[in-house]
């Protein structure tokens, strides 16, 4: 049993093929020389300095008495001859593999400029920890690029210390992509309450340096130029498919095709006998939400999918395991608490459900048709558990039923 | 007694026969998760039901919502949104984060100080009566000294705090509140108002003190709000908790497996609070009433109905529990519904469980070898708020 991947997903496969009672032999591949750590916690307590960059070890959920191969990538996958290769040279043998691998920041476009001293991206722990060491000297402005979690994440924590910030985001609002007008508009008018710097609409042409290799100054495509030593990058994260080209399954830029139970497809769109997919790095069929594969890089999806895929390793065709969970996730930004459940991609109109905008607590519904099929709530987390139910029915949107805290008018807005 | 008490099983479990032990009529009222009773109203039993409704915004807990209010209303006990997240919030700022994260915690010396007080006074006895020695006096020292409240006046309020709590006790003949309930209420009010006044004019370090001079970002709440926040608070700290610490000795009492883990590991009694939070609840149930036709345990509950969440029913789910009938001091996923869920989960939890932590650890501690001499207690007539009116034990000394 090969697990390539050490991060969340690969720790928690292990952990349900032990649960489901795999007496065999598991080995886990890492790229990180670390053992399994948490990411949540980096763009936020780490940053602020709550919590060192080293003190973000997972927990086990139990002991899964594998053999650890960290600091050690993927490099290739030999699917006849059922082996991957390693970064080091090395090859390894597996009856069944899950693929865990996980996605990467996507680095500043341009080498030379992503390469100055004081250009950052957040992905690992080790990106947490100079970063933070970085903000904890006092560097003066603090250009974000990018605002979507991360991004505003990081611009969160940047407030909290004290240090002026300038987000620049090539869209309309920040979060807009993932969560629409109503959220963007809203992240907008909280980061300009705490004094971030917001320039949205506009993309970063280009890093200058300060003739010594040191960052000094991030250039606007409007031409403006701002003064700043310490530049993060958030532009998203790629997943780390490179190692399957080739190979003869479904990977590409968006992902590692698989389906509900969580097997890996090949070209053709089957499923490959005994190789598995779970994480970042997967871009999964969703039975909750048909068409277009998900990937949603969230951690609770992570921990579903492992569970799935180290169920099924054991079991065949008509006793699968499928994926169910509604895809969720939360941040913490500027004292705001943000959470989602559901597929807001495959929405068309959204209406505000219950609360309002101008008192920071609010529930913001998705509607594809007259379907609701995801919400939003900030500040407001209590109700998110009523909506999961009410996604799941398959409820009506926008929904006429009478509540509490329900808005005068609901506006239905097209998502953007 | 009626014919009336004698017909439903929910009525059965209301009379006061059923008080000590209310568990088998639970277990039989389990068999339907959500039904009507003979008067209209619904009861929810099952733990998924429960907890799913607690959580609905088409439910309401303000009276002028129901078709039969069960009690006169408490302050953001008995608001919806938005008006009561604004009085909660304003409330909490004073009590727990994200303003006052610590207010609860640096109680934890006054609260063992008390415990030891009120411990230390049973030297030299050989019977004691836990309730009226300690599961009563504990609580309400900590709750006035939390608002500001003089401990002298103590007699004088809890006469108003029983006849009020009394209320409670929702009969179905007989809907509005009597007369004295209103009176205790008028009577409370007009003493906390005027409390309110004088720690306006004499500001000290309490709560009441906190809420009257308020300068945080939303302002303060009204003279009405804060009378309302004031006898709520002073109520809910007054008759909840008692319940609490006497249910927790009368089962270590029964337990003596358990009560000798207590003693020898320390820590436990987090854990026990929580499963004893599950297992013998101070509260029991809690009203709502439905702003929708609400689909709960293939039960469609029409808009406009009155409905009576069982939490401590509940909580003895076995679709939801494991063992759900044995008390287990450390069970583990223990998401019980002793203080509620939602919006209206337990404002003065920290407390209580501190409170319950405290006083059980002190007990098993230093009472040297109690026997429960009722068996069972006598119970007071309340079967929302249920706990023993007494708790007479035979103690052979008190250890430091």
């Amino acid at each position: 049993m090969l697990i390539a991947g050490a991060s969340l997903a690969g720790l928690r496969t292990a952990e349900a093929l032990r649960d489901a009672g795999f007496g065999g032999r598991i080995t886990l591949v890492g790229d990180e020389p670390h053992p399994p750590y948490d990411r949540p916690p980096l763009s936020k307590q780490v940053l602020s300095g709550w919590v060192g960059a080293d003190q973000t070890e997972l927990p086990a959920l139990r002991a899964v008495d594998a053999d650890w191969r960290l600091g050690a990538a993927a490099a290739d996958l030999d699917l006849a001859g059922r082996s991957v290769g390693l970064a080091d040279g090395a090859r390894i043998a597996f009856d069944q593999l899950v693929i865990a691998t996980g996605a990467r920041a996507r680095p500043w476009p341009v080498a030379a400029e992503a390469a100055l001293d004081g250009v950052f991206v957040l992905r690992t722990r080790g990106d947490a920890a100079a970063l933070r060491a970085r903000l904890a000297a006092r560097p003066g402005r603090v250009v974000v690029i990018g605002a979507g979690f991360t991004g505003c994440e990081v611009a969160s924590s940047c407030i909290d210390a004290g240090l002026p910030v300038t987000v620049v985001e090539a869209t309309g609002a920040p979060l807009l992509r993932a969560l629409g007008d109503t959220i963007g508009a809203f992240a907008a008018d909280l980061q300009g309450a705490h004094g971030v710097d917001l320039r949205t609409g506009v993309a970063v042409a280009g890093f200058e340096d300060d003739g010594t290799g040191r960052l000094a100054v991030v250039v606007l495509g409007d031409g403006a130029r701002v003064e700043a030593t310490v530049a993060v990058v958030c532009l998203g994260a790629a997943p780390n498919v490179e190692w399957l080209a080739g190979s003869g399954l479904a990977a590409g830029p968006q992902g590692l095709l698989c389906d509900s139970a969580c097997r890996a497809l090949d070209t053709a769109g089957q499923p490959v006998a005994g190789v598995f997919g779970a994480g970042d790095v997967v871009r999964i069929e969703h039975p909750r939400f048909p068409g277009e594969p998900l990937r949603t890089e969230h951690w609770g999806a992570a921990c579903e999918q492992a569970a799935v895929a180290g169920a099924n390793i054991l079991r065949a065709d008509p006793d699968l395991r499928r994926i169910d969970a509604l895809p969720a996730f939360w941040s913490m930004q500027f004292g705001a608490c943000l959470k989602l459940a559901g597929a807001p991609e495959r929405a068309d109109a959204t209406v505000l459900l219950q609360g309002s905008v101008e008192s920071g607590r609010f529930v913001v519904g998705y509607g594809r048709g007259d379907r609701l099929v995801a919400v939003a709530t900030v500040n407001q987390a209590h109700w998110l558990s009523f909506y999961e139910a009410q996604i799941r029915a398959g409820a009506a949107f926008p929904p006429t039923y009478r509540r509490v805290d329900a808005p005068i008018s609901p506006q239905k807005e097209l998502a953007s | 007694m009626s014919e009336a008490r004698e017909g439903t099983l929910l009525q059965r479990i209301l009379d006061a026969d059923s008080r000590h032990d209310p568990y088998p009529l639970y277990d039989r009222l389990r068999e339907r998760a959500v039904f009507q009773e003979p008067d209209g109203s619904y009861v929810v039993t099952g733990y998924a039901e429960v907890a799913a409704l607690l959580g609905d915004p088409r439910l309401s807990a303000d009276p002028a919502n129901s078709p039969a209010p069960p009690s006169p209303p408490f302050s953001f006990l008995n608001m919806d949104p938005p008006g009561h997240d604004r009085v909660r919030r304003l409330t909490m700022r004073h009590f727990g984060p994200p303003n006052d994260p610590g207010r609860v915690e640096a109680m934890r010396p006054h609260l063992f100080g008390q415990a030891t007080l009120l411990i230390d006074a049973l030297r030299g006895r050989d019977e004691i009566d836990v309730v009226a020695d300690v599961a009563y006096p504990f609580p309400v020292t900590v709750v006035a000294d939390l608002l500001g409240v003089p401990r002298e006046d103590e007699p004088k309020f809890h006469v108003w705090a029983e006849a009020i709590v009394q209320a409670a006790d929702w009969d179905p003949r007989d809907r509005s509140p009597s007369a004295g309930v209103q009176a205790a209420i008028m009577e409370l009010g007009a003493y906390m108002m005027g409390l309110i006044q004088a720690k306006r004019r004499d500001p000290r370090d309490d709560m009441l003190s906190r809420l009257a001079n308020d300068d945080g970002p939303e302002g303060a709440l009204s003279s009405p709000e804060l009378t309302g926040v004031a006898i709520l608070l002073l109520l809910a700290g007054h008759e909840t908790t008692v319940n609490l610490i006497a249910n927790g000795m009368l089962t270590l009492l029964r337990k003596p497996d358990v009560l000798a883990r207590l003693k020898a590991e320390p820590g436990l009694e987090t854990p026990l609070v929580e499963e004893l939070l599950r297992y013998e609840p101070p509260v029991h149930f809690t009203f709502r009433s439905t702003l929708a036709d609400v689909d709960a345990g293939g039960v469609t509950i029409p808009a406009g109905s009155a409905i009576r969440l069982m939490l401590a029913c509940a909580n003895r789910d076995p679709a939801r529990f494991q063992h759900a009938d044995r008390f287990i001091p450390d069970r583990a996923n223990n998401a019980h519904l002793g203080f509620g869920s939602g919006i209206h989960a337990c404002f003065g939890a920290p407390l209580a469980r501190l409170e319950g932590q405290v006083a059980l650890r002190e007990m098993a501690r230093r009472l040297v070898d109690p026997v429960l001499l009722d068996e069972p207690p006598p119970y007071r007539i309340n079967p929302t708020l249920r706990g023993p009116r007494r708790l007479r034990v035979r103690i052979a000394g008190v250890i430091d």
